[in-house]
């Protein structure tokens, strides 16, 4: 291109090419460095990775949260002289773009949120993570089977701080209008529920579809019920899913699908945005009940205008069990957030995210609300009735398994979502989903 | 990321580069003509190129680094099975390239994006002349009507996206609307059905995109001379003739140049369709650059997405290309096709 330019307008009285092929190169040159010197200067300031600057990313970027974080800073700092913690609180979405954009460049941030499954597996694989196994070992024997979700080949790279589950939360009134009595303890009760609902002339169940992930939540509760947790164990690792049971769960829902118990136009229902989403369905009492995590009260006062939710109507119930099922019907899904350090992170980092998972910071961060805290120490001091109901449940399964799009990684995750969801739009069948799962772990 | 440079990405950039480069050459010349008049040393040619490549120095850095560089890369990431973590190790040749090829939503995707492109020119093409004919006439309130057809092409995609969704969703306002004249058995899952999403779509891209139709039309009408009107009113053409033998081959041009436009716009289709329905229902809705994101930045297949990013890029310039050689090339010859027109 730039040769063209230079022979585009010859003149008369040119002179020799080669001289007038260095002027350019140097005009090119001169005006390329007026452009360059205009952008260097602000780069560089990132890691001055003396051993003594903490940073620390967190998405608790409101109060009381944030003013939490400052303090439990602040307290690590006074106990540890010469420690400094370079705090950004960051609003949730915008935290995992920029963690994202670290990953990939290899600058990330000392102290950090951890998700668990491939997601970490592809971290640790590209070397980013530290090994915590040996400097928090205590800590580790503390959190017992939480950290399961964050450890790769037996290692263990993040420390849990709170663990949710999933199950069913419901709107106790409206089930009170419909002559349920008891939640629905079996997938035969959920259908009786869902038609004494519709009979009532009430929504029974509202998903965000449109998001995947919720209507994706259905099939890995019908796999945990029909699968044994030694398969459900081999497949998060081996990524085979040729087991039965894996179809037989898919034919579960597509039961339960059949039964048309979800909301209006639930195919492009999103999550949690807006009164049209599953959760403000919900929350403005349009729907009987929804399949969601341990965030729901918190999404759903946001979603009302009074900031009450769904207030005293709120309830919950596990997800139902499934007749012949090899799995154990009081296993959770579940998951959480876990406090990581950087690969190339200076050693206090380690004390920094122990003193995290500490009794007082647990308590402290259970008292707010912020989640459901991992040390057993902090569970008498969530203060939420319902929270603390779902810390009883988690604890008392026999185990909580990782979500499964966030276990297997976000492209194997990715592919048996999209699949699950056109389970739902009735455009796959059980036998797609294991196929197109098995197919994106072959390419992974 | 991959996702913004496509083909016609380069081609405008291309095109704008040297269409400055004409500009410099023109702006030289009065510097020419002052520096042979004074004792300098610089000969007038070797000067002007010295102007030339200082001033487009600056915009060819930048079109190599954002443009060029991440294009090449995006060739580079596409033979590799690569997450985006770590180094690029696992070479696939073209591997990528045959699985986009395979997978029944990526061509579906393709389909989409073509059908966009077919609906998109002939709802658009029509409607926006006959409003760009009418809106050319002196009629009572033609400024309003102006502003209010123009209206939404002004609109942040994103805004405008956000308000049909809430409109559009089950029992919002659409929904109201139609069952308020009446016509209650007529309202449907605007965007959660996937037989009619698509169709839902396209209304909504109508609205927005029809705007820009007009003001292009209306633009081009005013360079039809008054004259050749005077002369056909005194042959006694009617105002239909005049409009079919004079207006619409005159502005030929103009309705060509749209069509690029409106292709372009169309294949790269991303951002309404993201906010209406992210591809879906049972992505009835998809488009190439939104599984393109959706590969690279929700699965985190970054080769592969490269390799979709390639195919997007091939696909839009071989449609340039084309449209360029048979359609905009009677254009770029100049006056001869107007005056063919006019006989």
């Amino acid at each position: 291109m730039l040769a063209a330019l230079s022979t585009v307008n010859d003149d008369k009285d040119t002179p020799p090419m080669a001289r007038n092929r260095a002027l350019t190169a140097v005009a090119i040159l001169a005006a390329a460095s007026a452009l360059t010197a205009c952008g260097g200067s602000d780069s560089g300031g990132g890691d001055s990775d003396s051993d003594g600057t903490l940073t620390w990313w967190h998405n608790s970027n409101s109060d009381p949260g944030k003013a939490y974080y400052e303090q439990v800073a602040a307290d690590f700092e006074e106990a540890n002289p010469g420690t400094t913690i370079e705090i950004s609180a960051l609003a949730h979405e915008d935290m995992l773009t920029r963690l994202d954009a670290a990953f990939q460049t290899g600058d990330t941030p000392d102290v950090y949120m951890e998700r668990g499954g491939g997601e970490l597996a592809d971290h640790v694989e590209a070397g980013l993570t530290m090994d915590l196994s040996e400097p928090a070992a205590d800590t580790i024997e503390e959190l017992g089977g939480s950290v399961n979700g964050w450890q790769v080949d037996g290692a263990t790279y993040a420390l849990p701080f709170s663990v949710g589950v999933v199950g069913f939360w419901y709107n106790t009134d409206l089930f009170a209008q419909a002559g349920i009595t008891e939640p629905p303890a079996t997938m035969e009760d959920l259908d009786a529920a869902v038609q004494a609902l519709k009979d009532a002339g009430i929504q029974p169940i509202s998903v965000g579809a449109g998001d995947k992930w919720p209507a994706a939540h259905y099939w890995y509760y019908t796999a945990l019920r029909e699968c044994g947790q030694d398969v459900l164990e081999d497949a998060v690792t081996s990524l085979d899913f040729s087991d039965p049971c894996f179809v037989t769960a898919g034919e579960d829902l597509e039961g339960l699908i059949a039964t048309e118990p979800f909301n209006e136009g639930f195919l492009a229902t999103p999550a949690q945005e807006g009164p049209a989403s599953a959760s403000g369905l919900l929350a403005t009492e349009q729907v009987a009940m929804e399949l969601a995590g341990h965030w729901e009260p918190g999404v759903m006062q946001g979603l009302t205008e009074g900031g009450e939710g769904l207030g005293e109507k709120t309830g919950w119930f596990p997800f139902p069990s499934v007749e012949g099922g090899q799995g154990d019907p009081d296993a959770a899904l579940g998951g959480g957030d876990a406090w990581a350090c950087a690969a190339d992170a200076p050693p206090v980092c380690v004390d920094f995210v122990q003193y995290l998972l500490s009794d007082e910071v647990q308590q402290g961060f259970a008292e707010r609300d912020m989640g459901l805290p991992t040390n057993p120490a902090a569970n008498d001091s969530v203060s939420d009735p319902a929270l603390a109901d779902l810390i009883a449940y988690r604890d008392s399964a026999p185990y909580v398994q990782l979500y499964f799009d966030t276990a297997f990684g976000e492209n194997v995750g990715g592919a048996m979502n999209d699949e699950i969801a056109l389970l739902f739009a009735g455009q796959a069948t059980p036998q797609d989903v294991v196929d197109a799962t098995q197919a994106a772990a072959g390419n992974a | 990321m991959t996702a913004r440079t496509t083909g016609a990405d380069v081609a405008a950039t291309a095109r704008a580069t040297s269409g400055a480069a004409d500009r410099d050459t023109r702006s030289a010349a009065p510097a020419r003509r002052s520096a042979s008049g004074g004792g300098r040393r610089l000969s007038s040619g070797a000067r002007k190129r010295l102007e030339i490549a200082f001033f487009t120095a600056p915009a060819l850095v930048l079109l190599a680094l954002f443009v060029v560089v991440p294009v090449l890369q995006a060739v580079r990431y596409s033979v590799f099975d690569w997450n985006g973590l770590g180094p690029l190790d696992d070479f696939v040749g073209l591997d990528n390239y045959a699985r986009a090829l395979r997978d029944t939503v990526f061509t579906g995707a393709v389909v989409n994006n073509f059908i966009i492109i077919a609906l998109s020119i002939l709802i658009q093409l029509p409607l926006g002349l006959a409003i760009a004919l009418l809106l050319n006439r002196e009629i009572r309130g033609r400024a309003f009507l102006r502003v209010v057809i123009f209206m939404p092409y002004v609109l942040a995609e994103v805004v405008a996206g956000v308000v049909w969704v809430l409109l559009l969703q089950p029992n919002g306002l659409v929904d109201a609307v139609v069952e308020g004249v009446g016509l209650g058995g007529l309202t449907q899952l605007w965007l959660g059905d996937p037989e009619i999403a698509l169709g839902t779509v396209m209304v909504v891209l109508t609205w927005k995109y029809l705007g820009l139709a007009v003001l292009l039309f209306l633009a081009g009408l005013q360079g039809v001379p008054e004259d050749v009107y005077e002369a056909a009113q005194l042959d006694g053409a009617s105002w239909w003739q005049v409009q079919r033998r004079i207006t619409i081959p005159l502005l030929g041009p103009t309705i060509r140049t749209w069509g690029f436009l409106s292709m372009i716009g169309s294949l790269q289709l991303f951002d309404m369709v993201w906010i209406l329905t992210g591809g879906g229902p049972a992505n009835s809705t998809v488009t190439m650059a939104i599984y393109l994101v959706d590969q690279g930045t929700n699965r985190g297949l970054y080769g592969y997405a490269s390799a979709v990013a390639v195919l997007l890029f091939a696909i839009s310039l071989v449609l340039a290309v084309l449209y360029q050689y048979l359609v905009l090339r009677r254009d770029n010859e100049g006056a001869p096709a107007a005056r063919k027109v006019t006989r």
